[in-house]
């Protein structure tokens, strides 16, 4: 394609306005963000039922089923009780930082659902640089939570800030070398094109490159096994050990929010977004993003927590060589063409070439000498 | 080829967290469902026998804490004593048992009752009619085989993980 025409491809993209909408523009940006932010809390709420019932069922226990009928009410319960708290403000905190933190941490999560499609082209803005607007957008919540260790003069919070800005720096690059296959074999990175591009979900097609991106997506969001950054028994709480009142609720529903937000973009991805047989797409989206949270809160309840350097390790040693290995092997195949009447056989070469890579890499994971800074 | 270090730890244990999802929860719903206690439980409350107590002092002596507090008078025509005052600060009882193994005449017994709490200290004070066996208030099976036959079998966890959902 000549650089012209992509020019022009991209002037016609970039036109927001949906003809078929009385109003046009207007109307379809309120619509949407009514919908987005409604989505996005509703989501928090349910989110976090299934992850405490969830997680209390697989160590034994019930989880919370007093309010509401099976504890339904559980998540409005606990937003009452902590909106209804002090708000306390340490003496020696910057007061405008402190203040400001929560609120920087939270607008780009919500954010990031501006390019996610729930149905066909159903999406605030389909940008046709989606994906690169998420990656980019999804960082700045990090200057939030620094902004919160910084500002809350208090050791334990720095040092969670601290471990926080070093994970995102380190699990970013796998990240994004994920995103990268999936946007060479869909050849777009408008999230919307690429849900239409998926005839078979990309997992099959990209097993591997799923894992990475599972994995690097769970530390970008600070989940267990990698939340480092406020590991309670080391550092009291991390960055929210000064907040209170609804600045901590904030932080509370940036965290949800944020793992709302990785599950939908893995949904996206590599599940194939709003596709899905006899369901409605909005319903299958849905499912699809309530399916990969279920399994954040299985490796959570499974898995204890890394060491500092562990991560480190994890990231640099074991995820960014695998993601360029996938990446190589991706554009390998999209150059050789894919033979459409045997997706099969490719996703069972996909898989068997994952299964390989993990064994031989976890092999020389151990000659590198794991989480030890010398070799 | 062993695959120890491979991964393979993960994928056990994401197995048995998904094992215990599907499993029967080993909690119980405490004031609705009550697990019963061990048939010799030693329960926070005295239980006093008024006929066989001679008021020979054995248990007041006996208790390490001092928490039982006996008075009694003379009664020369019967010529025996008379327990004019028996009370126990149950505040101060550790629930060692000695009292019961140290009376003579099996006047006095542990309880079977583990919901005591109180919300004043002098609550916590049983006096001679708070003692008395009554129905609501059970003498545990201990240092008492005997009575500790009649009560029902301890619930254990492990009937309740096998147990069907």
């Amino acid at each position: 394609m000549a650089i012209a025409d992509l020019n022009i491809y991209n002037l016609v993209h970039l036109q927001p306005i949906p003809p078929d909408w009385p109003g046009g523009f207007w109307w379809h940006w309120l619509f949407f963000t009514v919908v987005i932010i409604g989505f996005v809390l509703t989501m928090v709420m349910g989110v976090i039922y299934i992850e405490r019932r969830g997680m209390g069922r697989m160590q034994s226990r019930l989880g919370p089923n007093r309010t509401g009928p099976f504890g339904l009410l559980q998540p409005v319960a606990d937003a009452v009780k902590v909106l209804l708290k002090e708000n306390i403000v340490p003496d020696a905190a910057d007061k405008l930082v402190h203040w400001l933190a929560p609120v920087i941490a939270f607008a780009p999560v919500l954010m990031i659902f501006t390019v996610i499609p729930f149905e066909n082209g159903a999406l605030l803005a389909d940008l046709n640089i989606g994906i690169l607007y998420i990656v980019a957008i999804s960082s700045v919540s990090t200057v939030g939570i620094f902004m919160a260790g910084w500002g809350s003069s208090n050791k334990y919070s720095l040092l969670g800030a601290m471990r926080n800005v070093a994970a995102i720096v380190s699990y970013e690059i796998p990240l994004v070398l994920a995103i990268v296959g999936v946007v060479l074999i869909a050849g777009s990175l408008s999230l919307n094109q690429i849900v239409v591009a998926q005839g078979i979900p990309f997992i099959l097609l990209q097993p591997l490159g799923f894992l990475l991106f599972f994995a690097a997506g769970c530390a970008e969001i600070n989940r267990s096994p990698f939340d480092l950054m406020e590991a309670d028994s080391e550092i009291v709480a991390g960055f929210h050990t000064e907040y209170s009142g609804m600045k901590f609720a904030m932080f509370y529903l940036v965290e949800y929010a944020e793992a709302v937000a990785i599950s939908a973009i893995i949904a996206t991805l590599f599940l194939g977004g709003w596709r899905g047989p006899l369901l409605p797409p909005w319903l299958w989206f849905v499912i699809k993003v309530i399916i990969v949270f279920f399994v954040m809160v299985w490796t959570r309840t499974t898995l204890p927590r890394l060491r500092i350097d562990q991560l480190m390790a994890f990231a640099w040693k074991f995820l960014f060589p695998m993601s360029l290995l996938n990446l190589f092997i991706t554009a390998l195949q999209v150059l050789a063409g894919w033979p459409t009447e045997l997706w099969w056989l490719m996703v069972m070469v996909n898989i068997a070439i994952t299964a390989t890579m993990v064994l031989i890499w976890s092999k020389f994971f151990f000659k590198l000498g794991r989480g030890r800074i010398e070799v | 080829m062993k695959f120890e270090r491979y991964g393979i730890g993960i994928a056990k244990g994401l197995t048995v967290t998904i094992r215990h999802l599907f499993r029967h929860p080993t909690v119980s719903q405490y004031p609705e469902q009550r697990l019963n206690i061990s048939r010799r439980f030693r329960g926070n409350e005295l239980i006093w026998n008024l006929e066989k107590c001679t008021g020979c002092g054995t248990c007041a002596k006996t208790c390490p804490q001092g928490a039982i507090d006996i008075v009694t008078s003379t009664e020369m025509t019967e010529n025996k004593y008379v327990v004019e005052k028996y009370q126990v600060d149950t505040g101060y009882c550790i629930q060692c048992g000695l009292c019961v193994e140290a009376c003579p005449f099996e006047a006095l017994y542990l309880s079977h009752a583990f919901e005591c709490a109180k919300y004043r200290r002098g609550e916590l004070v049983q006096g001679k009619e708070d003692m008395l066996e009554t129905p609501e208030r059970k003498v545990s099976g201990y240092f008492f085989p005997d009575k500790a036959e009649k009560l029902p079998r301890q619930t254990l966890l492990v009937e309740k993980v096998t147990e069907k959902q």
